[in-house]
């Protein structure tokens, strides 16, 4: 019973007392990036969700053997042969998505999430306890880029497309404002993302 | 297209209109992390200067003469750069502690947080796979464009950090929102930021 505490615990905190976006501040380049489309969120969160999880199981099964010295190529060596995976697989199976997520996929290995669970967490833990932080830190920020991923391509495009079928469309009456889909509407969703969040926690501690 | 005019284009467009920061959004840590101050700022976009161009050339050597004649570097250049990187950044960082313990002391702290830079790596994977560079100049650089780009990209970087320092620095005292204080604001000023380098878009048809 009290293992299963623990895994849930260790599982639930990735979502929103830990969130590797919102709090932790990690790995915002590539979120921000490709959250343009719900879609590329979708792809980008499973990809990284994968990499995270098979890493963190990994590093924490050979933690015992590995020298403390070189840990850092050992754990990046370890993070790129997944991330080679993940890269190549897209690129055989869903041609279009890589060329949409580009340089964003061999860019997992320096996503900072990935370092930085694998030596602040994976390194020190119980495979298991690894397992369940690497699943609630992808969960964690795939929910993050669907969430972004929704808001702009509602507000940019006034639609959603998902595989080829469109979702709803809002588009006749409403004029759907490019810079959503653009740069700076990146740094502005998540902007107001952040400053919610913010309010939240005010809000809270005030009571 | 003539030869002065292609290395230009290809400098401006990795400098300006493909900004690495605010136009596509690669490493964006140390842009929130460590520009809170002009002198630090500096010092990163130096530092990343150095070991950028550096591990551009070894990158665009090892590709060129050892992945792509081998054919191996289709699903091994994701390790071999990142190796590269990690063993430059360790090398260059000794290297500087005996030949110059000053510049040490100035780049110190900087070097090691770059192996885990974005923006090394996608330099490096550019400057051999320009198919992700959306620029319509030259295909398979050639090692001087490489590195025109190179120094491209890591100007662009510096240009931008030192900016957003200067204008991090007045926030300070500046009466900001309760919610938005701190990184919210930051994220604010990085929408308006790159706003206006969207301006330097199809500037000169690139």
């Amino acid at each position: 019973m009290e293992e299963e505490t623990t895994f849930w615990h260790e599982f639930s905190k990735g979502f929103i007392l830990e969130n590797p976006l919102m709090v932790l501040m990690v790995g915002l380049c590539s979120s921000l990036a490709i959250s343009n489309r719900l879609e590329n969120g979708i792809f980008m969160g499973v990809s990284a969700t994968f990499v995270l999880v098979f890493s963190n199981v990994i590093i924490s099964a050979i933690r015992k053997w590995t020298p403390d010295q070189i840990r850092i190529p050992i754990f990046i060596v370890v993070i790129a042969s997944f991330v080679t995976i993940v890269d190549l697989s897209l690129k055989a199976y869903f041609p279009p998505v890589y060329e949409r997520l580009g340089v964003w996929i061999p860019l997992i290995v320096v996503n900072c999430i990935i370092l930085a669970r694998a030596e602040g967490y994976a390194y020190t833990s119980t495979v298991k306890n690894a397992l369940a932080d690497g699943l609630g830190m992808g969960a964690g920020y795939t929910c993050v880029l669907l969430i972004m991923g929704f808001i702009r391509e509602t507000l940019g495009t006034g639609k959603i497309v998902l595989f080829d079928k469109t979702l709803f469309n809002i588009a006749p009456p409403y004029n759907p404002p490019a810079i959503f889909i653009l740069f700076p509407g990146a740094f502005l969703t998540f902007a107001c993302l952040m400053a919610l969040l913010n309010r939240y926690k005010m809000r809270k501690t005030d009571e | 297209m003539n030869e002065a005019y292609r290395y230009f284009l290809i400098f401006l467009g990795a400098l300006l209109i493909y900004n690495i920061l605010l136009i596509r959004f690669i490493a964006l840590c140390p842009l929130i992390g460590v520009s809170t101050q002009v002198e630090t700022s500096i010092g990163m976009a130096m530092s990343v200067l150095f070991v950028m161009t550096m591990s551009t050339t070894a990158s665009w050597l090892a590709w060129n003469y050892i992945l792509k004649p081998l054919h191996i570097g289709e699903f091994l250049y994701i390790p071999v750069f990142i190796l590269i990187i990690a063993s430059l950044v360790q090398f260059t960082e000794m290297f500087i502690k005996k030949a110059s313990p000053p510049l040490y002391r100035a780049m110190g702290i900087y070097l090691p947080l770059i192996t885990t830079n974005c923006a090394v790596l996608a330099a490096a994977t550019e400057a051999v796979k320009p198919g992700f560079l959306k620029l319509n100049v030259a295909y398979n650089f050639s090692l001087p464009e490489a590195l025109v780009y190179t120094i491209g990209v890591a100007l662009g970087f510096g240009l931008v950090l030192i900016l957003f320092a200067c204008i991090r620095e007045r926030l300070e005292t500046s009466p900001v929102p309760h919610a938005f204080k701190g990184a919210p604001i930051a994220f604010i000023i990085a929408a308006l930021l790159s706003l206006a380098f969207m301006g330097f878009a199809n500037l000169l048809g690139v």
